[in-house]
Formats: structure tokens, C-alpha cells, sequence
């Protein structure tokens, strides 16, 4: 039986709990079984009228609430039932009493147009808008859960408090990378003695007209509507932007040693974390693709793990020409020649880009790789793309045992992290 | 485990009302200058507004600086001073494996464009889709890179080279007091070397007030020391930047750095906010931070922000321990995220000079000792998160 302590003396750091729930549906049951199907969770927009708009097409969740709500509520409510999954199969703590801290990755959220509009009509409707006026509007106190329902931290501490996690809830953002970083704080919390056990949650309900919006004026949606699920396209030559996707992703983290003792199945290991910023540009990768082949070279050392050893690449694989091209490179310059007989695959093909959920999502299916020895495709893979040689595993799941696999995530602002995993120790 | 190593703060870099850098900040609150305010800016509302700044000392670019709002820019040049301060700047081989965690809020909104459109909604006949229209054609692309959390630590990645690790923590106040919580963890227990630490905020935003306004929680009328006798004024939001070098004594001694202070801890709770909630929770962190001091050389610096009923709740927990005061909002403004790094960083300054600031005319803020050795840094959000540091001198 392998030991308790990693190749560097430290605590070997071991999944217990895994939560998920995504356009594809809620639970990790249903999210496999459509994953491994090829099935595509991208859909028509119906929470907002999209007329005018180049890209109407999401990966909304859409099944939660039957009116539509603010982003914080839906992202509370998506992290909260992965958040259930996960300890509810870690069978950790007790009800409400979760032993650990909680690092929480959380959309930057604010007050909304139908709110803005809701303080307009309430001021002088002879006089233009401005925002001393809506600041007296405010201050008339008719919408102080507002305050509360937009705070940052509002939603991690909601968590906290209705899993009693302990101490301060850590909120954060790394933009796409923000899942991935949630479960590197919790490796090293667990790491430095800090806590037996971390929850890592990661959630994005913010598809709203403003943030499609945005997105869509830095040119980095796909427009191909019709039909909605053909639109991800990572890797293909014709990808042409990423969809913006919803849903939410939790583990449960322990040390090896605490859910040995305790009995727990363990579920898988997380064995190394690797980061590197990018001080190129704010929404393009570095052109000699350093900070990509750092992050991964650096997960890897810190995993102890070589490439040679990798068997599985859960791809950042956003479909945007830029990513998937940097991504390649990427990996090619970890992996050598060998990176083209490593598969690798990117379940946003199917799920879309869920944003702030991404790097922990993707963990939860990364994890579920290993375990079930069969990795799933990368849809809508029509169109070969020669810049890319890699081994996408085209449209269709395969059998493969993996022993290690690295996942990838890659944010706006520069933010690069990469995770290694394993299975569960024999 | 490994052992816990000493954690040095060799770099201040600090920009507010009362200017810029560390040396102008020590000198200013010394010799007890007031507070610079105004309730021009957002009418009504009091607000410390920037100090005049030429931001291409520390972001040489005007293309960087385009691409910035003033809360990246404002924090943007903070780090700058830091780093410089440090004796850093432009070491790429240390920046190369500099960690990095920024607290940051929101973006900044394009204002003209919300109240334009607000406008013409209000009689619009399909409103959804001239918001939609509207949207399109009149947000800045750039903008959007602008307003996201995690760009101002983007923006330190591009114009400083700060590249080991970046992440951005969120929640308020005690986004600002998790960050030096985890970096100072991170260095003692060897996961790191070097970590630059802060936030920028922007407070003369009225679209950024608005959400504190909601649950009217801002200063209106006329300044206030934010622990005033009776109630607790309301928060008086300031424009600051505030970047902390951290590291470890071994590297920091190993390219001959010498220390400002030492930060000796950071705790944090989480208090739920019913009756005695706060006070409880406040009250153990100081006690547990208190430790071995001698009395006769520690004062509190505070990170209150002047919002009922946090603040109020906070001065009964500092009068009962009974230590000099000195309450950072009073004279900097509140910081949000920043708040606690920015009381950090004050503290370490007077500590390292030996010498408290001035006391303001307000209660708790008593004379400080002779010989000031250590300070206790408090912060109690203005909604949830509650922190104390511990800032010492190094002999």
C-alpha cells in the first residue's frame, strides 16, 4: 500500500467527494452517460430575447428555477447541489458541519440590468439618469437585499454557512482558471498542515445579455447558431470561438491519511499543481507559449511525475483559433514526440466553457476518467486542423486505462494552472 | 510538517489621498495632517479622493494605461512602488518566481453609457432588445478586460513581470485579510519564497458605491472619524492602493534585503453577525494575538470602515482590550479589499520607525507608547470576514 506522504515528504492529497452539475444535467451519473454519449448540453438562449445578437446559443442551466434570477442566485444554487453531491458521497462531517475550510470560485457578479432599471424607474422621470440619482434611489433603503445579493463574498459565505465549513471562506476568481486554482488552494492548505480537509466548489451562472455581450466584442464567441450543439468545435479547423456555458463543480479534498483513517473511498489522487502567469497580453497567450509549457512542466515536478507517465490531457480546449493552436504547442513541447500518442480531449466540446466553474468541472470529469478507464471525445471534430497533430479522440468515447492525467485551464488576465491526478492508490 | 519560518515585509508601496509611497504616508501621519476629503466628487457623499498621481512612473505605457481603469491603474502603481521599494523592480529572475495574490471587488462601469441607456429604456417600447442594440454598439471591447476581478493582477503580470503565481481573491474585506493570510502561511511553511500582496480601489465611483449604498452604509454629509462617539458614521470610501512585499528571512537576508517589519501572523474568523457575534470573534483573534506582548509598546491599528453596526461593535471590543488606537479609515478613507492590506502596511511603517502616529480627536485613539514594538492589526467587514494581524520589529 502506497504511502501517506508524496516524493517530497508532504501529505499525499486524496478526492473523496465529486460534485457536478452542467447544461448536460445534474450529478455526476447523468453528466458520464450524456459525456461518454458525445451529447452536447448547447442550446438556443431562451432566458433573454437575443435578437440582434451574433451569438445566441449557450450552455445555460436552465432546469434549476422556472423564472430567470440573478447571476449570484443561480450560482449559489449550482455550487450548492454539486457542493451536496460531493460531501453527501465523501460522507464526511456531519450534516451542516463540514470539518474543513471552504475555497469557493465565484463569477464576478453585480447588480444587473433589471435591477438598474428597477432603481431608474424610481427616480425623477423628468430628469436623465445619472448616478447621483440612482445613488439617492438607493439610498432610500427600499433594496438593501441587494446589498447583500451582490456582495463578492456572498456567495461563499452562504456556502460556508449551510455546510459549516471552517473559518473563512477563501471567494476567488482566476477568471477560467478560477476551478482549478479553488482546488490548488485547497491542496496546499492540506499540504502545509493548515486542515485534514478542504471543500474546492467552483460555480458560473452568469450567462446574462451583458456578459454575452462583452464576450462576443472581444470576438472570442463562436457564432455558428445553427446548430447549437455543433457550435464547440476545439481543436477542428473550423472552431470559431468558445461557447459560453453554466454549471458547477465540487470536491471533497483530504488528506490520504485522514480518509484512510476515517475508512472513506478514495476516489482518486490530486497530485501536483502547476501555475504561471502570462505577462503578455491580457487576452493572448505568450507567442512562444511559455507560461502554457510552465504551468505543465511545473504541475508535473511538483507532481513528480514525468510526462512520459501522463496517459490523459483533459484539454483547456476553449475552440477558440488562439487557445487550441497555443494549447497544442504546448503540449508538444512538454510531451516531445510522445504528444501525439497521448489523448487528449476537451469536454467543453460538449458542455460549453463554463467560465469560473471550468477548472474544477473538468477536474470532477478528469477524475472520473481514471476511474472508469474511458476517456470522452471531443465533439464536432469535422474538420481536421494540420496545425494540430494531436490525438483529439474524435466524436466518439474510448476505452484507455489512464493512470495520470493533467488538466488544463487557462484564463483572461494571464492565469495558467494545471493540475495532475491519478486513481485511487491500490 | 515543515517549520514555520519568519515572514519579513521588505516592500510598502502605498497611494492614496495623502499621495504616494511609503516615506509620504510615515511622514504625513506623524505629523498628524488631516484627512483629505471631499463631497464634490458624488455629491452628498464623502469620499478621499486620489492624490494627483503621474502614473507613468510605474506604468510606463500609455497603451497600458488605456487599457486600465482607475482601480488597476491605482493598484497597479502601488505594486510598483512596492516592488521598487523592495529592490525588485525589474529583477526578472525574482519576479519570474514571485507569488502573487491580489483582493480585489469589481470593475468599474462605463457611466456615461449605463445612464444613457437607463434613460432611454424608460420609454422604450422593446426595451430588451434596445438594451441588446444598445449594448452592442456602445460598450468598449477593452472595457470588459477593464472591469474583471482578476485583471489587475493581469495588469502587475504585464507592466511589473510578476509571473510566479497569480491569484485574485474576492469577498470584500476579508478578500484583503484572506490574501496576507495564505501568503504569510505559504512562506512559513516553505511553499514560498516572495509574494506581493494587495488591492487597488477606486473609491470616488458612484456606480461602485451603489451596491453599499443599497444597505446605507456610506458616509453622507460631513466627514467623521470612523469611531465617533455614538453611532458609527457610515463608510467613507477611499481611493487606495496598497501592495505588500512578503518574504522569507532566508531570501530576503540571501539577496540582502532588510526588513520593514515582521508580519508575525494573520488569523481570520468567520463569524455569523447575530448579537455578539462580531465581538466574540473579534475579541478571541486579539486575545490570541496579543500573546506575550508588553502592553507598554503594542497599539492597534484598525481597519474599520465606519459601517453600522460592525463598527460600532468593534470599538467596544478595542476598548476593552485598551491599547492606542489608530483607525486607518479616519484618515485614508475605507479601501473595501484593501482595507486590511493598507492597515498592514501602516502599521508596519510606524512600527518600523518605533513611533505611533498622531492620534486623531477621536475616542480610542489615546496617546501611543515611547517606544512602539509591535502592532495588532484588526478588521471586521463591514457585512462578514473578521482578521488580526501582528506586525513586529525587527531588531
Amino acid at each position: 500500500m502506497a504511502g501517506n506522504l508524496d516524493h517530497a515528504g508532504r501529505p499525499v492529497v486524496a478526492v473523496t467527494g465529486l460534485g457536478v452539475v452542467t447544461s448536460l444535467g445534474r450529478g455526476k451519473a447523468e453528466n458520464w452517460t450524456k459525456l461518454t454519449e458525445g451529447r452536447s448540453g448547447i442550446h438556443a438562449i431562451t432566458r433573454f430575447p437575443t435578437e440582434g445578437l451574433r451569438t445566441r446559443i449557450a450552455g445555460t442551466v436552465d432546469f434549476l428555477f422556472d423564472t430567470p434570477v440573478a447571476a449570484p442566485v443561480l450560482s449559489e444554487r449550482l455550487a450548492t447541489l454539486a457542493a451536496e453531491e460531493a460531501v453527501e458521497q465523501a460522507g464526511i462531517g456531519t450534516k451542516g458541519n463540514f470539518p474543513g475550510p471552504l475555497f469557493c470560485a465565484v463569477p464576478p457578479v453585480e447588480a444587473e440590468w433589471p435591477h438598474r432599471r428597477e432603481l431608474a424607474s424610481e427616480c425623477d422621470p423628468a430628469q436623465p439618469i445619472t448616478y447621483p440619482a440612482l445613488l439617492a434611489a438607493a439610498g432610500r433603503g427600499k433594496h438593501a437585499d441587494w446589498h447583500e445579493g451582490f456582495l463578492f463574498g456572498t456567495v461563499g459565505d452562504h456556502l460556508a454557512d449551510r455546510f459549516g465549513a471552517k473559518g473563512m471562506p477563501i471567494s476567488l476568481s482566476t477568471a477560467c482558471a478560477s476551478g482549478a486554482t479553488a482546488i490548488q488552494l485547497g491542496v496546499e492548505a492540506i499540504r502545509r498542515g493548515e486542515c485534514d480537509s478542504a471543500l474546492a466548489v467552483a460555480t458560473d451562472g452568469s450567462v446574462h445579455a451583458e456578459a454575452l455581450i462583452r464576450f462576443s466584442l472581444l470576438s472570442a464567441l463562436s457564432t455558428h447558431n445553427t446548430p447549437p450543439e455543433a457550435a464547440a468545435k476545439p481543436f477542428a479547423k473550423n472552431r470559431d470561438g468558445f461557447v459560453m456555458a453554466e454549471g458547477a463543480g465540487a470536491l471533497v479534498l483530504e488528506s490520504l491519511e485522514h480518509a484512510r483513517a476515517r475508512g472513506a473511498k478514495v476516489l482518486g489522487i490530486i497530485e501536483g499543481c502547476g501555475e504561471m502567469a502570462d505577462s503578455f497580453h491580457r487576452t493572448r497567450s505568450s507567442p512562444d507559449g511559455k507560461p502554457i509549457i510552465g504551468c505543465m512542466k511545473k504541475a508535473l515536478a511538483d507532481a513528480g511525475v514525468s510526462p512520459n507517465d501522463v496517459d490523459y490531457i483533459n484539454a483547456h480546449g476553449t475552440g477558440t483559433p488562439e487557445n487550441d493552436k497555443m494549447e497544442s504547442m504546448g503540449v508538444i513541447a512538454v510531451f516531445g514526440e510522445r504528444a501525439h500518442g497521448v489523448p487528449i480531449s476537451s469536454n467543453k466540446s460538449m458542455i460549453g466553457h463554463t467560465l469560473t466553474a471550468a477548472g474544477a468541472i473538468e477536474a470532477v470529469f478528469t477524475l472520473l476518467t481514471i476511474a472508469n478507464s474511458r476517456i470522452p471525445p471531443t465533439i464536432n471534430y469535422e474538420v481536421a486542423d494540420p496545425a494540430i497533430t494531436l490525438d483529439v479522440v474524435p466524436n466518439v468515447a474510448r476505452d484507455h486505462t489512464v493512470r495520470h492525467a493533467i488538466s488544463n485551464s487557462f484564463g483572461f488576465g494571464g492565469q495558467n494552472v494545471c493540475l495532475v491526478f491519478a486513481g485511487a492508490p491500490q | 510538517m515543515p517549520t514555520r519560518r519568519d515572514t519579513w515585509i521588505t516592500g510598502v508601496g502605498i497611494l492614496s489621498s495623502l499621495g504616494e509611497g511609503a516615506e509620504t504616508h510615515r511622514r504625513k501621519l506623524m505629523a498628524g495632517e488631516p484627512p483629505v476629503t471631499d463631497t464634490a466628487t458624488i455629491p452628498g457623499y464623502v469620499v478621499h479622493p486620489l492624490a494627483k498621481v503621474i502614473f507613468d512612473t510605474q506604468i510606463p505605457k500609455k497603451g497600458d494605461q488605456r487599457q486600465m481603469e482607475p482601480w488597476q491603474r491605482i493598484g497597479t502603481y502601488a505594486a510598483g512602488l512596492a516592488l521598487t521599494e523592495a529592490g525588485v523592480a525589474g529583477k526578472s529572475e525574482i519576479l519570474s518566481e514571485m507569488d502573487m495574490i491580489v483582493a480585489a471587488g469589481g470593475g468599474e462601469r462605463d457611466i456615461a453609457v449605463d445612464c444613457s441607456i437607463l434613460t432611454e429604456l424608460r420609454t422604450a417600447n422593446d426595451p430588451e432588445a434596445r438594451l441588446n442594440a444598445r449594448l452592442q454598439t456602445d460598450l468598449r471591447p477593452t472595457l470588459f478586460l477593464a472591469q474583471l476581478s482578476n485583471l489587475l493582477a493581469g495588469n502587475i503580470s504585464i507592466v511589473h513581470g510578476v509571473v510566479g503565481s497569480s491569484r485574485t481573491f474576492m469577498g470584500e474585506e476579508s478578500a484583503g485579510i484572506e490574501a496576507m493570510r495564505v501568503a504569510q502561511a505559504r512562506i512559513a511553511a516553505g511553499q514560498s519564497e516572495i509574494a506581493l500582496i494587495g488591492a487597488g480601489y477606486n473609491g470616488e465611483r458612484a456606480d461602485m458605491m451603489l451596491l453599499y449604498e443599497f444597505a446605507r452604509l456610506c458616509l453622507r454629509g460631513a466627514y467623521a472619524p470612523v469611531f465617533s462617539t455614538g453611532r458609527a458614521p457610515g463608510m467613507a470610501a477611499g481611493s487606495v492602493g496598497t501592495f505588500l512585499v512578503l518574504e522569507s528571512r532566508a531570501h530576503a537576508q540571501a539577496r540582502g534585503a532588510k526588513p520593514i517589519a515582521r508580519l508575525a501572523a494573520v488569523h481570520s474568523s468567520h463569524a455569523r453577525r447575530e448579537p455578539g457575534g462580531l465581538k466574540r470573534a473579534l475579541a478571541a483573534l486579539i486575545e490570541n494575538a496579543r500573546g506575550e506582548a508588553d502592553p507598554a509598546s503594542t497599539a492597534i491599528f484598525s481597519a474599520a470602515s465606519g459601517a453600522e453596526p460592525a463598527t460600532s461593535e468593534e470599538a467596544e471590543v478595542l476598548k476593552a482590550v485598551g491599547l492606542p488606537v489608530r483607525a486607518v479609515a479616519s484618515r485614508i478613507g475605507h479601501g473595501f479589499e484593501g482595507a486590511f492590506p493598507a492597515a498592514v502596511a501602516l502599521a508596519a511603517l510606524a512600527v518600523n520607525a518605533g513611533k505611533l502616529y498622531a492620534a486623531m480627536d477621536a475616542p480610542l485613539e489615546t496617546p501611543g507608547p515611547a517606544h512602539l514594538r509591535q502592532a495588532i492589526i484588526t478588521c471586521a467587514g463591514h457585512w462578514r470576514g473578521e482578521g488580526v494581524g501582528v506586525v513586529e520589529a525587527v531588531d
